[in-house]
């Protein structure tokens, strides 16, 4: 019987690694979408993967390299797109090619088999132990206590940046909170989600989300909520279909945002504005 | 009894290659209502940042309600100045209601880990109300047009209660009917508050009436600066924008 296989500790464990994956990525995924930062997000994933296959090769812990890659990352194109010394495209573009090299350039360095490098790439839901668990459910603890304390800035800065500076907001330190917030995600989900696939997992529940609500609260609960069901209805394909877990993941959270476009009511804005709503 | 809310002395402003603002010195007093004008790129944006402590300077000093802004303080003073910008386009699917980008003007002054109360949110809709927005308060602000989301925006500047306001370019992109409703809005406010108000404009139809004073800036400059009887005439306007202007009868002909 199908069920039976939630007896197993490693399932047990895969299906927290959802939910807690799910939340983090998809709420972090929130201020990329409204912000239009989805090619920073993809270059911090990146950074992240590069930096867990330095650890790897260099014989530390890879997701202390994640943390530091991914942080150094956000560090650098935060400034390089705000002073505007070179387009945010371009600037952001060298940044993600040259974390594209260097992951491949570490491969390319490590002696012997790369299984656990390939298990960073492609990510092992299945395989993620106690300890990767405990680490997502803090960084997943965190991640939304700073969303609660801070959520009238972040809402201002999603709004408008400028406009948040100029009202006495610190929009700077905020912007640069979320650009951390995600690289800090990126990191705590790299063993479960994979580095290639982790950005779908913060990417697509969140555009989901987006084409359906006009309200930030809904969207970061739908978003959560297309988040882990993306997780749990890719892990039950991964089983009944014997297909690899990441990319049964990631296809269903494709799945969610094309159903979600497909149903927007935000594809009806004239139909929307016929009804003027109450004050 | 000294009044002046405003110091600048000898301010420049310098962005990679460009000079912006050249050694610009100026006192704007209490309650002043003041239009800045000159042709695009003459540092009249500059200026207002240099105010709100959001442009850095090279050299020289502003004080701005009695601080001196030395580079730590700006968070706290613009609590206190109301900042409307023209109009930019938004995303139509951005998830923020008029009502909340209009909270936003309270979220300075609440400071961090407070949220707002209901009398905020009192002061929030009393507010839409005056600026006739109330009826649009729910809608994403990505669906209005430039002059209801210029409206949002005076509403948001005034929620926050401040002592300054700086208006730069609020009526550019919009269309004329909305050009004067927004002028006669920022009249009626000045008329109900007296806040000490800068206005920036590039077009002279767009000048409110009220102004007691203009600056003239040209190339990073203060150019002139006096009574708009005195500055309003055509040689000093041809000077200014370096092209044939006649002056606009009646400049922005309002609404009461």
């Amino acid at each position: 019987m199908a069920l039976s296989i939630l007896q197993y500790q490693f399932m047990q464990n895969a299906i927290l690694a959802g939910l807690l994956g799910g939340i983090t990525c998809s709420v972090v995924g929130v201020f990329v979408v409204t912000m239009h930062l989805s090619f920073i997000g993809v270059c911090i994933a990146h950074a992240a993967f590069a930096g867990a296959l330095l650890g790897l090769w260099l014989g530390f812990n890879p997701l202390i390299g994640a943390l530091l890659f991914s942080l150094a990352s956000a560090a650098v194109i935060g400034p390089v797109a705000d002073r505007g010394e070179l387009n945010p495209d371009t600037s952001i573009g060298i940044v993600f090619s040259l974390m594209l090299g260097l992951a491949f350039l570490f491969m390319g360095l490590m002696p012997g088999a790369r299984t656990e490098a390939l298990n960073l790439l492609w990510g092992s839901i299945l395989t993620v132990t106690r300890h990767n668990i405990i680490f997502l459910a803090t960084m997943a603890g965190v991640i939304v206590a700073l969303v609660v304390a801070f959520y009238k800035e972040i809402q201002a800065v999603i709004c408008h940046r400028q406009v948040a500076l100029a009202v006495g907001i610190p929009a700077t330190l905020i912007f640069y909170g979320l650009l951390f917030s995600t690289g800090v995600t990126v990191t705590a989900s790299l063993q479960s989600i994979g580095g290639l696939l982790i950005y779908s997992l913060i990417l697509n529940p969140a555009a989901a989300a987006y084409q359906l609500t006009y309200s930030l609260k809904k969207m970061l609960l739908m978003a959560a909520a297309f988040g882990v069901a993306s997780c749990w209805a890719g892990l039950a394909a991964s089983y009944l279909l014997d297909i690899p877990s990441g990319a049964a993941i990631v296809i269903t959270s494709a799945i969610i945002f094309g159903l979600a476009t497909a149903f927007s009511p935000k594809r009806k804005v004239k139909g929307w504005r016929q009804v003027p709503l109450a004050g | 009894m000294d009044n002046t809310v405003i110091r600048i002395q000898d301010a420049v402003v310098s962005y990679r290659e460009d000079v912006a603002l050249q050694g610009v010195s100026l006192q704007i007093r209490k309650g002043e209502f003041v239009g800045i004008i000159g042709p695009n790129g003459a540092g009249k944006t500059t200026l207002l940042t240099v105010i709100n402590g959001l442009g850095k300077l090279v050299h020289g000093q502003v004080w701005v309600l009695g601080s001196r802004l030395n580079g730590t303080n700006g968070n706290s003073l613009r609590k206190r100045i109301g900042y409307v910008a023209q109009v930019e386009n938004i995303d139509p699917r951005l998830p923020i209601s008029v009502r909340e980008m209009v909270m936003v003007g309270c979220y300075g002054r609440l400071g961090l880990f407070h949220r707002p109360t209901r009398a905020d949110w009192e002061i929030v809709d009393k507010v839409l109300e005056m600026v006739g927005m109330a009826h649009l308060s729910q809608r994403p602000i990505g669906h209005l047009s430039g002059g209801e989301y210029q409206r949002a925006a005076i509403a948001r500047a005034l929620v926050q209660q401040p002592e300054i306001f700086l208006l730069d370019e609020p009526t550019a992109s919009i269309d004329q009917k909305a050009q004067h409703e927004i002028l006669s809005l920022i009249q009626l406010i000045h008329r109900e508050y007296h806040m000490t108000t800068l206005f920036v404009t590039h077009d002279l139809r767009t000048l409110p009436p009220i102004c007691q004073r203009l600056i003239l800036m040209k190339e990073g400059k203060v150019w002139r600066q006096g009574s708009p009887e005195s500055m309003l005439r055509e040689e000093v306007l041809s000077q200014l924008y370096e092209a044939p202007i006649s002056v606009p009868n009646g400049i922005a002909p309002l609404q009461t």
